[in-house]
């Protein structure tokens, strides 16, 4: 018997008793699909695998935000696996460390689009390094996911975005906290670079022309800087209805914990944050976060039926004191809506993948249904979650679907 | 007076103060240990950071063996303690295995404390995991002392600065009225002379490298109460450490004690008036100034050269 013949001996052997097991039932193979017709171009596409790429910070000072996005998308691939895979290939992960440094974010681009051809990347975290890294896919025509909320005003078609662009995040939860707080007066503060700074700047304008409030202070601090004690002298001075946060890092610890000892807790002060995940209250802590409320389109204690079996499988595979935030969900989203997406193509082809994403809803994404919008964003609902002291969040409120809106008249 | 009432004002003026006084304990706290490495023995320590995770990690670690065994409201003190004694150990075996080697190369110092604070984070972020981590406070450390219903004092802030004092005075003690602090004057002063008359200058060394590493954990210890700890945590205080003791004049306590206040009381009331970024950068703005004037730092010392 020759080898191709027991192979497919085998495989036609081990098919009938999946079959037989009601394992399977319509799951694409490879058989059916050849690699001759689903890739004209070149990937690293076998008979039985694909590779995908995923290009996060393992080392460095984003190591602590990347780690979780890394986990979520292993996960999502060994799920999909299990599944048997993208049109009957098995996933082969090809990871690389973008370090912490934009430029090698390029480099690393570079290299898992012409060296290993990898049939999309799920990857980058900070605008800086998908900024870094744009030109390399849009150039070899690479696919990349990307998971962070971030502050929009982009938009190219190597890319999707399955985090929230600035206005999903911040006009419903600007909304929605005017409204239950009757809040006429904000105090907005941000750690001092792009994102906090395009942020701030939409929201001020929501909150003078929309909801009829007043900025009262506005207020950027160094990254990395742990002092905040005459930032909230001045806050104590204005007494402002809300204060809405942006702050990131380490400085996010300083900054809850000095306004907690400097007697502002959310009894005194209602705060309403964007940077403010289940992964940065491991190092705030939740006592000095308690009562104060986070605007994300996830968290972790969202109850619904695909959320729990997420949570359950996440903490299986990566520990049981593992958290899942806001980023670490969207870019468990990266390898689901790839794989629906070369499915509705019916190819692996970078083009055809692209075209076939827009309109696909997936129904059972953790945080609920999405859809991908022509614009290559979601369309998403926005949660509010008040953070209580165990480290999670109870959603206290949930908005409609909110249409993703990169590039929003009259707020730039 | 900008729209607000006097009572307003005095409440403010009373918490800036305090403010900036705790501005200054911190800052005195990163930069001891520092100045007494550099100052006394000419040795750039990159790695003082790393050494003040030390502390910070210790203080996590014991949070949680506390928080298990319900001791949480006691651990705190211990903590201290332990963060100094592990940080003084390694430093003790950093210096007999690398520092002293370097002695006659002042600037290579530089690139090896460097490397080994590059060393130390990668350990840390395998040991420890790469996401930021808190201690739990004792339940007496929360909160805030209200003398008047509008002021409030942070206790954990109190309890920093009385750390900061018992530091220093220790330090005091230790450099000026002990025998020890006799040989390390000594050494630094003429080390042929001092090893002439009988003094192990290696060992004078040794102790005073790990002492300024052990406060580096002290210190650490002290900012888990304000800040988080990870694997980077020491980077974000190298450059504030170094910005003291240069400007305080390297071999000067006396001088960095000056200049941590200064720097605090002209950030924090900057930071008030102006945005907190353009506070930072005036305050940065009148250090390189005064610098360009008296380049040895305020209290340069008085050595013969």
């Amino acid at each position: 018997m020759s080898t191709l013949n027991r192979r497919g001996f085998m495989k036609g052997a081990l098919l009938g008793a999946m079959m037989a097991a009601g394992l399977i039932t319509g799951h694409a193979f490879a058989a059916d699909f050849p690699t001759a017709k689903v890739n004209t171009t070149g990937l690293a596409v076998t008979d039985t695998t694909v590779k995908v790429g995923i290009l996060h910070s393992a080392t460095g000072t984003m190591a602590i935000s990347e780690t979780g996005s890394i986990q979520a998308e292993k996960l999502a691939i060994e799920q999909i696996n299990a599944m048997g895979g993208i049109l009957g290939r098995k996933i082969e992960i090809v990871q690389e460390d973008g370090a912490s440094d934009w430029p090698t974010f390029a480099e690393k681009a570079k290299k898992l689009l012409e060296k290993d051809k990898v049939a999309s990347v799920m990857g980058c975290w900070t605008s800086a390094s998908r900024k870094a890294a744009l030109p390399v896919f849009e150039k070899d025509n690479g696919l990349l996911f990307y998971p962070t909320f971030y502050e929009g005003l982009e938009q190219s078609k190597n890319v999707f975005y399955t985090g929230q662009e600035a206005t999903q995040q911040i006009l419903a939860g600007l909304d929605w906290i005017a409204k239950e707080k009757n809040a006429k007066t904000f105090y907005l503060i941000g750690s001092d670079y792009i994102w906090p700074r395009t942020s701030m700047k939409i929201a001020r304008k929501h909150i003078e022309q929309h909801l009829g409030g007043k900025v009262v202070g506005e207020e950027y601090i160094a990254l990395g800087d742990t002092q905040f004690g005459s930032v909230i002298n001045k806050i104590k001075l204005k007494k402002p209805d809300v204060i809405y946060a942006a702050v990131v890092g380490g400085s996010n610890v300083a900054w809850f914990k000095q306004l907690n000892a400097a007697g502002l807790n959310s009894s005194k002060q209602t705060m309403l944050t964007i940077s403010v995940t289940e992964d940065e209250v491991l190092g705030i802590g939740g006592e000095n976060l308690a009562g104060f409320y986070s605007a994300m389109k996830y968290f972790q204690s969202q109850d619904n039926d695909s959320n729990k079996k997420f949570v359950e499988a996440f903490k299986k595979r990566w520990g049981k004191d593992a958290v899942i935030g806001d980023v670490t969900q969207a870019a468990y989203l990266g390898p689901w809506l790839y794989k629906a997406a070369v499915e509705r193509a019916g190819s692996f082809d970078v083009d055809k993948v692209q075209a076939a994403l827009p309109g696909y809803e997936f129904k059972d994404a953790p945080e609920g249904s999405v859809t991908v919008e022509a614009n290559h964003h979601l369309t998403t609902k926005l949660r509010i979650g008040q953070w209580g002291k165990d480290g999670q969040a109870k959603v206290v409120y949930t908005s409609g679907y909110i249409k993703p809106d990169p590039f929003p008249k009259g707020y730039q | 007076m900008f729209g607000y009432s006097m009572a307003e004002i005095g409440n403010i003026v009373v918490m800036q103060g305090f403010s900036g006084l705790s501005m200054f304990t911190v800052l005195l706290l990163m930069a001891l240990g520092l100045a007494i490495i550099f100052g006394q023995m000419g040795v750039i320590n990159m790695a003082h950071g790393e050494f003040m995770t030390i502390g910070a990690y210790t203080t996590v670690m014991l949070s949680k063996v506390a928080a298990t065994y319900g001791f949480t409201n006691y651990y705190f003190i211990f903590a201290i303690l332990i963060a100094f004694g592990l940080a003084f150990i390694v430093g003790y075996f950093i210096e007999f295995v690398m520092i002293r080697h370097l002695y006659k190369r002042p600037l290579d110092t530089l690139l090896a404390t460097w490397g080994l604070s590059l060393v130390m984070q990668q350990i840390f972020r395998s040991t420890f995991g790469a996401k930021e981590v808190s201690a739990e406070l004792p339940e007496w450390m929360l909160g805030s002392f209200q003398p008047t219903p509008d002021i409030d004092i942070p206790i954990n802030g109190v309890f920093v600065m009385g750390l900061a004092a018992l530091v220093t005075f220790g330090v005091y003690m230790f450099m000026f009225k002990s025998r020890w602090g006799l040989r390390v004057r000594a050494t630094v002063q003429n080390r042929t002379m001092a090893g002439a008359v009988g003094i192990n200058t290696a060992k004078v060394d040794r102790v005073t490298f790990a002492l300024g590493c052990g406060i580096a954990g002290i210190a650490g210890a002290a900012f888990t109460t304000i800040a988080s700890t990870g694997p980077t945590t020491g980077t974000l205080y190298i450059v504030d450490s170094f910005m003291v003791v240069v400007f305080g004049g390297a071999a000067s306590i006396v001088g960095t004690i000056a200049s941590a206040f200064g720097i605090a009381q002209a950030q924090s009331v900057l930071q008030f008036f102006m945005t907190s970024s353009m506070g930072k950068v005036s305050t940065l703005l009148a250090i390189v100034t005064i610098l360009m004037m008296k380049p040895e730092g305020l209290f340069a010392s008085k050595l013969r050269k």
